[in-house]
């Protein structure tokens, strides 16, 4: 069911795999079956690659300019016809560009919308700040009605396209630009609501989401060796949140860690400790420190500036285990 | 149950069921009036007394409103899902107080939830919201409405439905940066079967738009963005229903009916003056705003 990552193994064993390039496919292919699934894009669609969309079935493929408002608005009107808009551009421009349009024309009434956020995180390095969106889990997560999903592979994010079209109302999916290990195979169950446990301990838990899963893993192998037990739980629906998940998994064991490629603010690590508000366990936030992002030649060079590291995570975890 | 058979949008005959034996469609101008004094009322009756409504705007699309319902959409309360019904936006939602009032009078609701406009757990919400019977879009922060429209003109074209849709938005809505998002992508799209009413009532809430954020040209700007342009009297019966079925004519792209109009309209105190936006009524003024409506000439 998981793909078996032994000691030591991690590194060798990893294929990547590009998340946008699984989202393209997956969709034409969805596209196919369903005649509802619309696709709208903002002037980014060799990017998001919903330009497969365009090329496949230019019919059902909007090209809306740079307007972003309009494209969410626009999609809310398509539903209110019974249609399946995927709305397609970068994190920030689809969330934050649109924010209101969502939460009145989308959110509001339910409206099954599909917002797509591509090039999340800082993945797109170059750009900069402008472009890397370190706030987008936070704001989404915090409109009534919205479902958020942080996919943590290629082939995830296949099965999140599948799940999201028979899962009525709007959702927010965020993806990466850089091709991503893969981490789970076909037959990996996923389930809108559900988290998944990929590996299991008994001193640490860690709950971690899209490209941190794969730091987390790295760190894992580092503690394992210095004897330290760690739970690896991938968050893949940041909300709804499983509640009674976060519980069990946090039950017994020295301290929990939640690491994101997102702001310490609002996002996932907030998601868990309101889920932990009442339980007596220590928690420790491995994301953006509420700073915005800058440009670099590599994707990797942010991360380690950000300290979205193995290295912070095995500190954070030898400092938990410390506690008595 | 009525059957009518009325002018179509597409030169399809266009036929509607009516169960609710006291209304009809028609174009009789007399009738259509009488219809929008009833609206006018139910609206006042809405706002009451003491307590604050939006009086201007409800009244100065009131006309436009009875128009639609009561003339050119094709609806029936008896099917409000009918993929084919044409669609109507109130993209200035604080002026939904004249689409409840034509929904009601339709049985779309029973007209005792008039009462309950506004209050805890109504299904009359101060922003038109689609859990409402015969609400088609969640409107209210303004700009988005004429964006909806164009997603259900283009899901009518991909359907190759022939629905129209219809949107009012507001002249000082306009002052939305989306609207001219919406006005290029209904152009690009070559959405034909999608109409913009502007209620032109040349009032914002804090004033008069000229002096406080001036439009300019509002015809020229949707020329320039390529829009079939249609200017009446948003108060002339005649006028209104006319231009309704001009639209109808139009191939290739959107249309806009710049509807001037009198904010207020109706009621004596209230015409032309922004203070009445969004204002309670005291018992003097309510019983004044009743009689001018009663006093209208139909």
């Amino acid at each position: 069911m998981i793909l078996l990552i032994s000691k030591h193994e991690v590194k060798k064993l990893v294929r990547k795999k590009s998340l946008r390039e699984a989202y393209g496919r997956e969709l034409v292919k969805a596209a196919k079956k369903d005649s509802r699934i619309v696709v709208l894009d903002a002037d980014l669609c060799e990017s998001t690659m919903t330009c497969y969309m365009e090329q496949e079935i230019p019919q059902r493929f909007f090209e809306m300019g740079i307007s972003e408002q309009n494209m969410v608005s626009v999609a809310a009107g398509l539903a209110l016809v019974g249609k399946v808009p995927f709305v397609n551009s970068f994190s920030v421009f689809t969330t934050g560009q649109p924010y209101n349009q969502i939460r009145q024309g989308v959110a509001l009434p339910k409206l099954n919308v599909k917002i797509f956020g591509s090039s999340c995180g800082l993945s797109d390095a170059g750009d900069g700040a402008t472009h890397q969106s370190v706030e987008d889990i936070a704001i989404m997560r915090a409109i009534p009605n919205m479902t958020v999903i942080v996919p943590v592979d290629a082939i995830e994010t296949k099965k999140v396209v599948r799940a999201i079209i028979e899962y009525p109302g709007p959702v927010y999916v965020r993806i990466s630009r850089t091709p991503l290990p893969i981490l789970t195979e076909e037959d990996t169950p996923f389930q809108i609501g559900k988290m998944s446990l990929i590996k299991d301990g008994s001193d640490i838990t860690i709950f971690a989401c899209g490209l941190m899963v794969y730091q987390v893993l790295r760190a894992r192998e580092i503690l394992t060796d210095r004897g330290i037990s760690v739970r690896v739980v991938n968050v893949n629906t940041v909300k709804p949140l499983d509640r009674e998940a976060i519980k069990k998994y946090s039950k017994g064991v020295k301290g929990v860690i939640t690491a994101e490629e997102h702001s310490i603010i609002g996002g996932l690590g907030g998601a868990i400790i309101e889920a932990l508000s009442n339980q007596m366990v220590r928690v420790e936030r491995v994301g953006i420190e509420d700073v915005f992002g800058q440009s670099a030649q590599t994707h990797k060079e942010l991360l380690e500036y950000y300290s979205l590291t193995p290295e912070n995570i095995i500190e954070k975890a030898e400092g938990l285990v410390k506690y008595k | 149950m009525i059957k009518m058979i009325g002018k179509s949008n597409f030169g399809h005959e266009r036929v509607c069921f009516m169960e609710v034996e006291h209304l009809k469609k028609s174009r009789d101008i007399k009738w259509l009036k009488k219809m929008s004094k009833i609206i006018r009322v139910d609206i006042l009756e809405m706002i009451g007394v003491g307590k604050k409504g939006h009086l201007g705007g409800s009244m100065s699309s009131a006309d436009l409103v009875t128009a639609l319902y009561f003339y050119k959409l094709n609806h029936n309360p008896k099917y409000p899902n009918d993929p084919y019904r044409d669609r109507f936006i109130f993209s200035k939602g604080h002026s939904v107080l004249a689409q409840y009032a034509a929904l009601a009078e339709w049985g779309y609701f029973s007209k005792s939830e008039l009462k309950k406009t506004k209050t805890l757990g109504s299904i009359l919400q101060g922003h038109p919201e689609i859990r409402t019977p015969g609400i088609e879009a969640n409107t209210g922060s303004l700009g988005q409405g004429l964006s909806m429209g164009v997603g259900m003109a283009l899901g009518g074209k991909l359907d190759k439905s022939n629905y129209k849709v219809y949107v009012i938005t507001g002249d000082g809505e306009l002052a939305e940066g989306q609207i001219w998002e919406a006005a290029n992508a209904a152009n690009f799209y070559k959405l034909d079967n999608l109409v913009n009413v502007v209620d032109n009532n040349q009032l914002q809430a804090t004033g008069q738009i000229k002096k406080r954020y001036d439009l300019g040209d509002i015809r020229a700007k949707f020329l320039s963005f390529g829009w079939k342009t249609f200017e009446i009297n948003g108060h002339n019966m005649q006028e209104i229903v006319d231009v309704l079925d001009s639209v109808d004519e139009v191939k290739g792209s959107p249309s806009v009916i710049i509807a001037h109009t009198v904010k207020g309209k109706g009621v004596s105190f209230a015409e032309n003056n922004y203070r009445f936006h969004n204002a309670a009524l005291t018992k003097e003024q309510f019983k004044q705003a009743k009689d001018d409506i009663t006093n209208i000439e139909a």
